[in-house]
């Protein structure tokens, strides 16, 4: 039970702080400033291009070596990772949404006399909300069950629990258990998903 | 001192030079349509009036204010072309229109976020008036007096709004969402939507190039109701008919310059160069 609840926490976490990180990290990279959107980039490249499990390594033993400083809270380091990780898939997803909405509209709003943040919040943002619904639904699916990933440094989560009950009683039944928990959790995500884009789906861009 | 004047107006995009100098006049309530093969820089022209493109030379007066100076262009502030941009309106060729919003909404949201623009006056004058309040109980007079006159400022504008889609003939359809709507009922929507913000001078670019040609005869129509209560507007367009009948005068732009001139009946009927009598012979044979 303890696993369970470490697990929804770390996926609530991750998702709450990621999102406007992600649209952060997003605003920087499509910045007109080239070195703020060369860092941002960069940041990406690295973030994507190397495994979730080596970040996690890295942000939990990292301090500890180089400043001397060491992670104090295994489910911190661990949170950091997966946001910082997220966020970078995050501002992806945001970019795509956000230049598939035409110039057309940016045009419009400005001969109607909108400022930029209003046309970022009234009338971008809508449209790209609809757009990146289908690609944050899979983003999303696959963070809960790359929680189990935490279990590296020494989380408690559903899966480590699960293993420890397989060594101890040298049965199976717990793995399987803990695979069910992580498809009926997605699947009440994927209707969950599917309800917004029905939501969404009153008008057509 | 004509009511707007264009004098000079030059753009280069890379090193093509699109508008050479363009001069022109315009009075108050008279409708302007500018013809001319593709590519000869109507609708950068058209562009840079509303502050789309920004103009490398020369100066818009409006009512004997400067409100474009191409030395100027780059220092100017943002607010300021924001303040300026208004007095143009734009109709696009695509529409354009928001899809998330029906057309009420449509036509409603721009006068009712310009609302932001005055709240900081409205909070000054709301202040002062219940100066005399003990702390605590002042700021709450004050908050809901301003939601009060926001309130009252979105109910006039939906009323504004349902006018106007009114008189271009909507009324049955405000609650339709654009993809729901024709393209001649989006483009109407668009128009309606452009009046809302009560521009001096309203800009057709193109307005009926991308209808099925059912469908321009509907829009065409509102366009020839604006002229008749008195709007001033400039008018980019391939119908030519529309132009001779609609217009109080024509310019025929070829190349990034004004080639010809005048009254539509001189323009259609008597046309002096060889440019635009190969163009109107090729556009009749359409």
């Amino acid at each position: 039970m303890t696993g369970f609840a470490e697990t929804c926490l770390l996926f609530i976490l991750t998702l709450v702080l990621a999102l406007p990180l992600g649209l952060l990290i997003c605003f920087g990279a499509m910045s007109r400033f080239k070195p703020l959107s060369w860092l941002m980039k960069g940041i990406v490249w690295i973030i994507r291009g190397t495994p979730l499990l080596l970040q996690i390594i890295v942000v939990f033993y990292g301090p500890g070596l180089l400043f001397d400083y060491p992670m104090r809270s295994r489910f911190i380091a661990v949170l950091i990772a997966f946001v910082i990780n997220y966020a970078c898939y995050f501002s992806e997803i945001y970019r795509g949404g956000i230049q598939s909405v035409s110039k057309g509209q940016n045009e419009a709003s400005q001969v109607l006399g909108l400022t930029k943040i209003q046309t970022f919040f009234f009338v971008v943002l809508p449209q790209v909300i609809k757009h990146i619904v289908p690609p944050m639904s899979n983003e999303i699916i696959t963070l809960v069950k790359d929680t189990s990933l935490a279990r590296i440094i020494g989380v408690v989560e559903l899966i480590m629990v699960a293993q420890q009950l397989v060594n101890n009683y040298v049965i199976l039944w717990p793995l399987f258990y803990a695979g069910l928990f992580y498809l009926i959790f997605n699947g009440g995500l994927t209707l969950l998903f599917r309800f917004v884009e029905k939501k969404l789906s009153y008008y057509k861009v | 001192m004509a009511f707007l004047e264009v004098k000079g107006i030059e753009k280069k995009f890379g090193s093509t030079e699109v508008l050479k100098g363009i001069d022109f006049e315009l009075e108050k309530g008279q409708v302007l349509t500018i013809i001319g093969s593709s590519g000869s820089g109507k609708t950068t022209l058209l562009r840079c009036l509303n502050y789309l493109e920004t103009a490398d030379q020369g100066v818009v007066r409006l009512e004997d204010k400067i409100i474009f100076d191409g030395k100027a262009a780059k220092s100017i502030k943002q607010s300021e072309i924001s303040q300026n941009r208004l007095n143009f309106g734009l109709v696009f060729q695509s529409f354009n229109l928001f899809p998330q919003y029906n057309a009420l909404k449509n036509v409603m949201l721009s006068p009712n976020l310009s609302f932001k623009r005055t709240v900081k006056d409205r909070k000054k004058s709301i202040a002062e008036k219940n100066k005399d309040l003990p702390f605590g109980k002042k700021q709450i007079v004050c908050f809901c007096e301003l939601r009060a006159q926001k309130k009252a400022w979105y109910a006039e504008n939906k009323k504004k709004a349902e006018t106007l889609l009114e008189r271009v003939g909507l009324a049955d359809k405000m609650n339709n969402y654009p993809c729901e709507l024709s393209g001649g009922q989006q483009q109407r929507v668009a128009i309606a939507r452009a009046l809302a913000m009560e521009p001096k001078i309203l800009c057709f670019d193109e307005p009926t190039s991308a209808l099925d040609p059912e469908l321009t005869g509907e829009v065409l129509k509102v366009i020839r109701g604006l002229k008749n209560a008195d709007s001033t507007m400039i008018i980019v367009t391939h119908e030519m008919e529309f132009a001779r009948n609609v217009s109080d005068k024509v310019i025929f732009m070829a190349n990034g310059i004004i080639e010809e001139e005048g009254a539509p009946e001189e323009v259609f009927g008597n046309p002096k160069s060889e440019k635009l009598r190969s163009f109107l012979a090729n556009s009749s044979n359409k």
